[in-house]
């Protein structure tokens, strides 16, 4: 069964692993020369990054996002449902295997191989972007399109959540796959699904893992950083924070909406900020309350969220166990 | 009588449909036996149950004196061809052979591998490539080389030019002389299955309507042609099996062990085909006409 489920494996993941393979030796090679301008840069080691430095940091950073979608449409949806639309289950359900260790076998070694790939992709990428990540966690205001690690744009591209991301998408793209019994739109509903979850995890269930830390500061020029129509909004003074959410107060600490006149003053287009309208804010006793995730619990969101997908990867891998012994012929 | 596939009462519903309803059926071991009835009489539904494919939703199956696909020594004594004779289009002919070696723990390797040369294949192959043909034998290979008890085909020469499926079945029949296993393979065509079968098993709507060596069934059959009239005057112990009104003619098939010896009647004796299609041709039970989708067929 190890022998059939690799020998069904091969083309996919030569070809993934081909893929990582060419990023890693680029990620190596230039990975060096920006950890040697890290040391001796200092201060302004983000401004003396190359084009291709930048395009780098993107590329690696997509790539990480995106290879868990593409596990769960090209190795998930098909493992199954390629057999279904041939017909070739039927002669491997035949074999002297049963169903059960037929489907272990091949989610379980497909799984893993998805998952050693997702890891080692992210540990490259993670790696290379060592020294960015640590200027953008280090620094408080927002450097330019450097985020930090817990930032929900950079998150899904560091560490060992991309682990738990590809065995779920590959399970997801095999549940799915089983249930449409149709290659094609089995993959295209897998993509739309797995970007579903990655939008909403960020969104609400990340959040809401570790109750956030919350502080209180006044409004001035110094922390303003837009004003969005309705509400004020500040930068705080937490390096590589992930803020969560803020809304201004008034003195006696009721949540309030901004003053009348803050529109007047914030709202129009203009060269200059109108310094004195925050001043005006903050004699009046206005303060911002803000809720955050400091940057130092970037490993304990990381560890959760791949327990977090591990286990829905298990459960949709019973389900379909489930699914195949009880519905499928 | 030792019996090598048993159903009591068996039925198999998707969703509202009943494909195959309260169906009673032993087969003996050791014969070559032929199923046969019209599409949809629910054949290719009982093999798919026999070798576990498919679970009952009622009633019961036993195969070899197991549960269908009960666990690994079961699956080692059922082998089964599926309709269409599914392959790997991307595998060789080779790694099928090691496909069933490294998945079976009775593999003949040696009776693979000769058969695969004498049917003049290439072993290094894709199946994609492979005619209708060299496809069934690629999967009848791999259903004998895994020494089952039983081996089951589901309508495995529906496919195959007229040549093919001669070439099949006498190739069938060798393998079944060689290594003495137990067959049952299903057929809508009697053609099929007359040269290969020595048991045959008539299913209309999910019944059983006639089972039995092909001997005895040839002997207990005759064919009664006189003029026209109501077959009723016949002895209690003659089953009217059909009744055709031609002009003023009137051909009966009648089941009997021994006929009676009427001069109103012309008695002579019916071949095969003529008994199996007496049984197809027969109103259904619950009142569509089978006849109509014989019909079609031929």
């Amino acid at each position: 069964m190890i022998w059939l489920t690799w020998r069904q494996l091969r083309t996919q993941a030569g070809a993934t692993y081909a893929l990582l393979a060419v990023l890693a030796v680029i990620l190596a090679t230039t990975g060096s020369q920006l950890l040697h301008l890290y040391e001796t840069a200092g201060a302004d080691f983000l401004t003396r990054l190359t084009e291709a430095d930048n395009s780098l940091y993107l590329v690696g950073a997509l790539a990480v996002m995106a290879l868990p979608a593409l596990i769960g449409m090209f190795w998930g949806a098909p493992l199954i449902t390629r057999e279904l639309d041939a017909g070739t289950h039927r002669l491997v359900w035949n074999q002297g295997v049963t169903r059960t260790r037929w489907l272990i076998t091949k989610l379980g070694l497909t799984g893993l191989a998805a998952m050693a790939a997702a890891g080692a992709l992210s540990l490259a990428v993670s790696w290379w972007a060592g020294p960015i990540d640590a200027t953008a966690d280090g620094s408080s205001v927002l450097a330019g399109f450097y985020f930090p690690r817990l930032s929900p744009l950079m998150f899904d591209a560091r560490g060992v959540a991309p682990i738990g991301h590809a065995a779920f998408a590959f399970t997801l793209g095999v549940t799915l796959g089983v249930l449409i019994r149709r290659t094609l739109p089995a993959m295209i509903v897998t993509l739309v699904a797995f970007i579903t979850v990655q939008v909403a995890v960020p969104l609400w269930v990340r959040p809401a893992l570790i109750a956030p830390a919350r502080l209180t500061t006044p409004i001035s020029a110094a922390n303003f950083r837009l004003w969005d129509g309705e509400n004020v909004k500040v930068l705080i003074d937490k390096p590589g924070a992930w803020t969560i959410g803020q809304h201004t107060i008034d003195a006696a600490g009721r949540s309030v909406a901004a003053p009348s006149w803050i529109p007047d003053c914030l709202g129009q287009v203009r060269a200059e900020l109108d310094t004195g309208c925050l001043d005006r804010l903050g004699r009046l006793g206005y303060r911002q309350l803000v809720s955050y995730q400091p940057a130092g619990r970037f490993w304990t969101f990381q560890w959760y969220e791949l327990g977090i997908f591990l286990a829905l990867a298990v459960l949709l891998a019973l389900f379909c166990a489930w699914w195949i012994r009880r519905h499928v012929s | 009588m030792s019996l090598i596939l048993k159903a009591r009462a068996l039925g198999k519903k998707y969703r509202r449909r009943w494909a195959l309803s309260n169906c009673t059926l032993d087969v003996p071991a050791g014969r070559v036996v032929g199923l046969v009835g019209p599409n949809g009489a629910g054949k290719s539904t009982l093999l798919n149950l026999a070798s576990g494919m498919l679970t009952p939703t009622s009633g019961d199956i036993e195969v070899c004196g197991g549960r269908p696909a009960g666990g690994t020594a079961q699956l080692a004594k059922v082998g089964f061809v599926a309709q269409d004779t599914p392959t790997y289009a991307g595998l060789t002919i080779g790694e099928h052979l090691r496909l069933g070696d490294r998945l079976n723990p009775g593999w003949d390797a040696a009776l693979a591998e000769r058969r695969i040369r004498r049917l003049g294949l290439d072993p290094r192959q894709r199946a994609g490539r492979l005619s209708g043909g060299q496809r069934a034998q690629l999967a009848l290979t791999l259903g004998i080389a895994k020494r089952p008890e039983l081996l089951i085909l589901d309508e495995p020469v529906a496919a195959l030019d007229p040549l093919a499926r001669r070439e099949f079945m006498r190739d069938l029949t060798d393998a079944v002389a060689e290594h003495g296993l137990s067959v049952v393979l299903s057929s809508h065509l009697v053609s099929d299955l007359e040269r290969v079968c020595d048991h045959l098993i008539v299913l209309v709507d999910s019944r059983v309507q006639a089972a039995g060596d092909v001997d005895a069934l040839l002997a207990t059959h005759h064919r009664f042609t006189g003029t026209r009239r109501d077959p009723a005057g016949l002895p209690a112990d003659h089953h009217v099996v059909s009744v055709h009104h031609s002009g003023r003619d009137t051909t009966l098939l009648v089941r009997a062990d021994a006929p009676v010896d009427d001069p109103a009647w012309t008695v002579s004796r019916p071949d095969l085909e003529d008994v199996v299609l007496a049984y197809l041709g027969r109103p259904a039970t619950d009142g569509h006409s089978p006849r109509s989708a014989l019909e079609a067929l031929r």
